[in-house]
């Protein structure tokens, strides 16, 4: 990283920092080696570790891949009987595999925060309305972010008493974002038409206020929440939220509400979190948690793009 | 096209592509008349060859791709939307070798594993994984039907729409991968911020 690049992602850094420090989420930095039997306590699903080594003692190391992980590691044992809720941020590098050949960078920066015992619906509007002033703050012009709950889709195939079998293939055609095969694997569960037809039509709802008010059953519950937190925010993170049932984030502890930063300057989402309230149980302190972070080279991208429209 | 940008395939697709675009009341006129132009912007239409789709779709620099599943199937860790089976341009992934008798059982009884010649490394390597068999993947680029004749590997996998060119080269399909179509993808985050026009454009094509 050269200087040009690095005065800018300083100067992007440091303006979230500043929303995120004037909010009252004080700094903490962990270290980018952590014990594998540590970090496999939670549930990564898809971004596990993808780098190991060895100490002199024969354990096994993994650079972070995130630093969620390490905060629930750090409240569980460094604040085991502080009273929540408790506001942590950082800025920080993570690392993550690639695909090769494609130019990815294994080392990324984040900026992010965890809000440590404050529930839903109030903890997660608290983050979503610093998500937003972070991003208007970095100077973001056309971002939204989409609200989504992680939950929703499990709760669906449980209403139905969709098979464990069919359930996990129904689920990876989701997660792959396969439209035509999520259709093949419905059709092959043997529900009834109405059933089936929901299991298809709610991934790909996504929009105004209007998707809120679409259903009622097991998906109800969900958009309940939804509504709650969209009540609770204020109107300039109000008009920035657009509603998706279809979100799904690739990280396993996600249990409630889940975002994402879209900006159209930028194909893949600049940031996103979600709330985990069974991750810190894990390490031993059970409160409910919700955070985000941002990908601060990716905001950078978006931010060049927007200035060429 | 709804204020969208849509990447096309040349080649085998191409036709139905653009009997799909007028369906939609896109002006295809310019698209069949100039075949080296590749840029259509008041069409909103971007013209590729069929394995470059998913990469202009994963980086949002088109909206929307219409590809064949044999692509999104060599290119799995694409992150694009798979949104519609558009139908056309049906195709077969096979496993094929000299008529006669099977050399892929042969090389796998005697040598433990079989040479296999192919423009998709991935599927193949995928297919004789799933199947449990070892396999050498031997990636070409131009005619795969010359390898097995040539003795430069026991079998192929290709793409077979009649069938016909196998038979001129006197190679039999053995074995049936998967059949392939054409599908409309999209960009995850066109898929948020653009939700009506995609959703108008499938529902649409989908109506056919």
């Amino acid at each position: 990283m050269l200087p040009d690049e690095m005065r800018e992602l300083r100067a992007i850094s440091e303006r979230v920092r500043a929303v995120l420090d004037e909010a009252g989420y004080g700094e903490v930095y962990t270290p980018a080696l952590e014990y594998e039997s540590e970090i496999e306590r939670a549930d990564l699903a898809g971004a596990r570790p993808a780098y190991r080594l060895f100490d002199e003692h024969g354990n096994v190391l993994v650079l972070r891949s995130d630093m969620t992980v390490p905060i629930a590691r750090v409240v569980a044992t460094r604040y085991a009987h502080s009273e929540p809720p408790m506001r942590f941020s950082y800025l920080a590098h993570a690392y993550r595999g690639v695909r090769p050949q494609r130019g990815q960078a294994r080392e990324f920066l984040q900026a992010g925060i965890e809000l440590i015992g404050s529930p839903a619906p109030e903890g997660t509007a608290e983050a979503l309305g610093i998500l937003c002033r972070a991003l208007d703050a970095a100077g973001l012009r056309d971002y939204r972010v989409g609200l989504g709950d992680a939950s929703l889709y499990g709760r669906l195939l449980d209403a139905f008493a969709v098979a464990a079998e069919a359930r996990e293939r129904i689920l990876h055609e989701l997660v792959t974002r396969d439209f035509v095969g999520l259709e093949r694997e419905v059709a092959a569960a043997g529900l009834g038409d109405e059933e089936a037809a929901l299991l298809l039509r709610v991934p790909q709802m996504r929009g105004g206020t209007d998707v809120l008010e679409a259903s009622d059953g097991p998906v109800a519950d969900a958009l309940a929440g939804m509504r709650a937190v969209r009540e609770l925010l204020d109107p300039a993170a109000s008009e920035r939220v657009i509603f998706d049932l279809g979100l799904v984030r690739d990280l396993g502890y996600y249990t409630g509400a889940v975002f994402e930063v879209y900006d159209p300057a930028l194909g893949v989402p600049v940031g996103g979190g979600g709330r985990y309230d069974e991750l810190l149980g894990r390490f031993g302190r059970p409160l409910p948690a919700v955070g985000f972070a941002l990908d601060v080279e990716r905001l950078h991208i978006a931010l060049t793009g927007e200035e060429r429209t | 096209m709804n204020g969208l940008t849509i990447a096309v395939p040349r080649g085998a697709l191409f036709d139905g592509t653009l009997d799909a675009l007028d369906r939609l009341g896109v002006d295809t006129s310019e698209l069949r008349r100039n075949d080296r132009r590749l840029l259509f912007e008041e069409a909103g239409v971007i013209a590729m060859r069929p394995s470059d789709v998913p990469t202009y779709v994963e980086a949002g620099a088109a909206d929307l791709g219409i590809t064949g599943k044999d692509v999104l199937m060599e290119q799995r860790e694409r992150h694009v939307y798979e949104l519609l089976d558009l139908s056309y341009g049906r195709c077969r992934m096979v496993l094929a070798t000299r008529a006669g008798d099977d050399q892929t059982a042969e090389a796998l009884r005697r040598l433990g594993v079989v040479r296999v010649a192919t423009k998709y490394p991935r599927i193949a390597a995928r297919w004789f994984e799933e199947t449990g068999r070892q396999a050498e993947i031997v990636e070409v680029n131009g005619s795969v039907e010359l390898a097995p004749l040539t003795g430069l590997v026991e079998a192929i996998v290709d793409l077979t729409a009649t069938g016909t060119t196998l038979e001129e080269n006197g190679l039999v399909v053995r074995e049936e991968i998967a059949t392939c179509t054409a599908r409309l993808i999209a960009n995850p985050v066109a898929h948020k911020l653009k939700a009506a026009a995609i959703d108008d454009v499938k529902e649409r094509l989908r109506a056919g």
